[in-house]
């Protein structure tokens, strides 16, 4: 284990995997996307409650899937930059987090369209809305740390440190519709019971959870290599100036 | 390596330590993080008429009545229920058995007037032919409080 995640962390070698990685990517991201939106806004039936409402879910809930599987994914990654001090792990972290905040910002305002029309608000301060906030305000605090700093591996420490202590968030909103009565519904997906979907409009919902992950991959790729190559510029800048 | 196990634990047990800090104050503030309280709750701990709170539940079938802009329904969880008055517009997905927000006052007859009404769905999805044929099945599992 230890072996291959050094591996994987010579910068070099992570490079080239990204580089190969990034077409395919970027090729599956646009396949999936095209299906995906077809599938949903043309294929998928309305609701029996909803009607055509309905489809505001195949944008707004891979969305919210994807602010808090990118935020895990940050935590990990900041937890092996802060435990093993991996050179790749910190920077891996720091690329995600605009994407994550995106989206997260994405799920809260198509989240706000869809309650508009089917609550009567656009948004209300119950359990589920208030920690998707707050994990919006994670990772803008997480990114402004990273610019507030002028020394690397201090940001880098800092912003590992809230990410850890912001994971505890995740857990939350995860269950905060069980734990509490909240406006917003129970999940329909990743319950003990399975899907509370029909499968002609969970298909399209999976597919466009797909397309995002997807989508996800592809920023990732360019972001970190541009941060890595941009860490190694500013290696080579400071070697120069103490010369 | 050691410094490493060490940097390793330092981190598992803050984490730990700050999730059950988490825990211990979520569950202390449990009434506070509600958004709304139900009938049961109602009727287990009185709330004094005229102090604002959220009143949620089901539509109780056939108690919906409209005249004009007065509108009259009452809210139930199946083991209790609260009769509601409210003047103005409902959400188009306001109807008989489904779910229903409303935040307002009891008054003295211990009737909830409510400000604002919000409708709350439930967390499943299907085509309208589906509905009507579990419908008709007998094998209907919407409708639930939550």
């Amino acid at each position: 284990m230890a072996v291959d995640l050094h591996k994987y962390a010579n910068p070099k070698r992570f490079l080239s995997i990204i580089g190969a990685i990034y077409p395919w990517a970027a090729l599956l991201t646009v396949g999936l996307l095209v299906t995906g939106l077809y599938l949903g806004l043309f294929v998928a039936p309305e609701d029996y409650q909803q009607g055509d409402t309905v489809r505001i879910m195949f944008v707004h809930v891979p969305a919210a899937w994807m602010g808090l599987s990118i935020y895990t994914m940050m935590a990990i990654s900041s937890a092996v930059g802060l435990i093993w001090k991996h050179p790749v792990a910190d920077l891996s972290a720091k690329s995600m987090a605009p994407i994550g905040a995106a989206f997260t910002f994405l799920s809260l305002v198509t989240g706000a369209l869809w309650g508009q029309p089917m609550w009567g608000t656009y948004w209300v301060w119950d359990a589920r809305l208030t920690s998707m906030l707050i994990l919006l305000f994670l990772y803008l605090g997480y990114m402004a740390i990273w610019e507030s700093f002028d020394d690397y591996s201090k940001a880098a420490k800092a912003a590992a440190i809230l990410v850890l202590v912001g994971v505890i968030n995740i857990p939350v909103i995860k269950f905060s519709v069980d734990w509490w009565n909240t406006l917003h519904q129970p999940a329909s997906v990743a319950t003990m019971e399975g899907p509370k979907i029909h499968s002609s409009i969970l298909t399209p919902l999976l597919v466009m959870g797909a397309a995002y992950m997807a989508l996800f991959t592809t920023i990732y790729c360019v972001r970190v290599k541009a941060e890595i190559l941009g860490r190694r510029l500013r290696m080579l800048q400071i070697n120069q100036i103490q010369e | 390596m050691t410094r490493k196990k060490r940097r390793l634990y330092i981190v598992l047990s803050g984490v730990a330590v700050l999730g059950l800090a988490a825990a211990l104050i979520l569950s202390s503030f449990q009434d506070s993080l509600v958004f709304f309280h139900s009938p049961t709750d109602l009727a287990e701990k009185p709330v004094p008429a005229g102090r604002t709170f959220r009143l949620g539940g089901l539509v109780e079938e056939g108690s919906y009545v409209k005249e004009g802009i007065d509108i009259k329904f009452s809210v139930t969880d199946t083991a209790n229920s609260v009769k509601v008055t409210f003047q103005g517009l409902v959400p188009d997905l306001f109807r008989e058995g489904q779910g229903v927000v409303a935040e307002g006052q009891l008054n003295e007859d211990g009737v909830f007037v409510a400000s604002n009404v919000l409708a709350k769905h439930d967390e499943n999805y299907m085509p309208p032919e589906v509905a009507d044929s579990l419908k008709k099945a007998g094998t209907w599992q919407g409708k639930e409080a939550d």
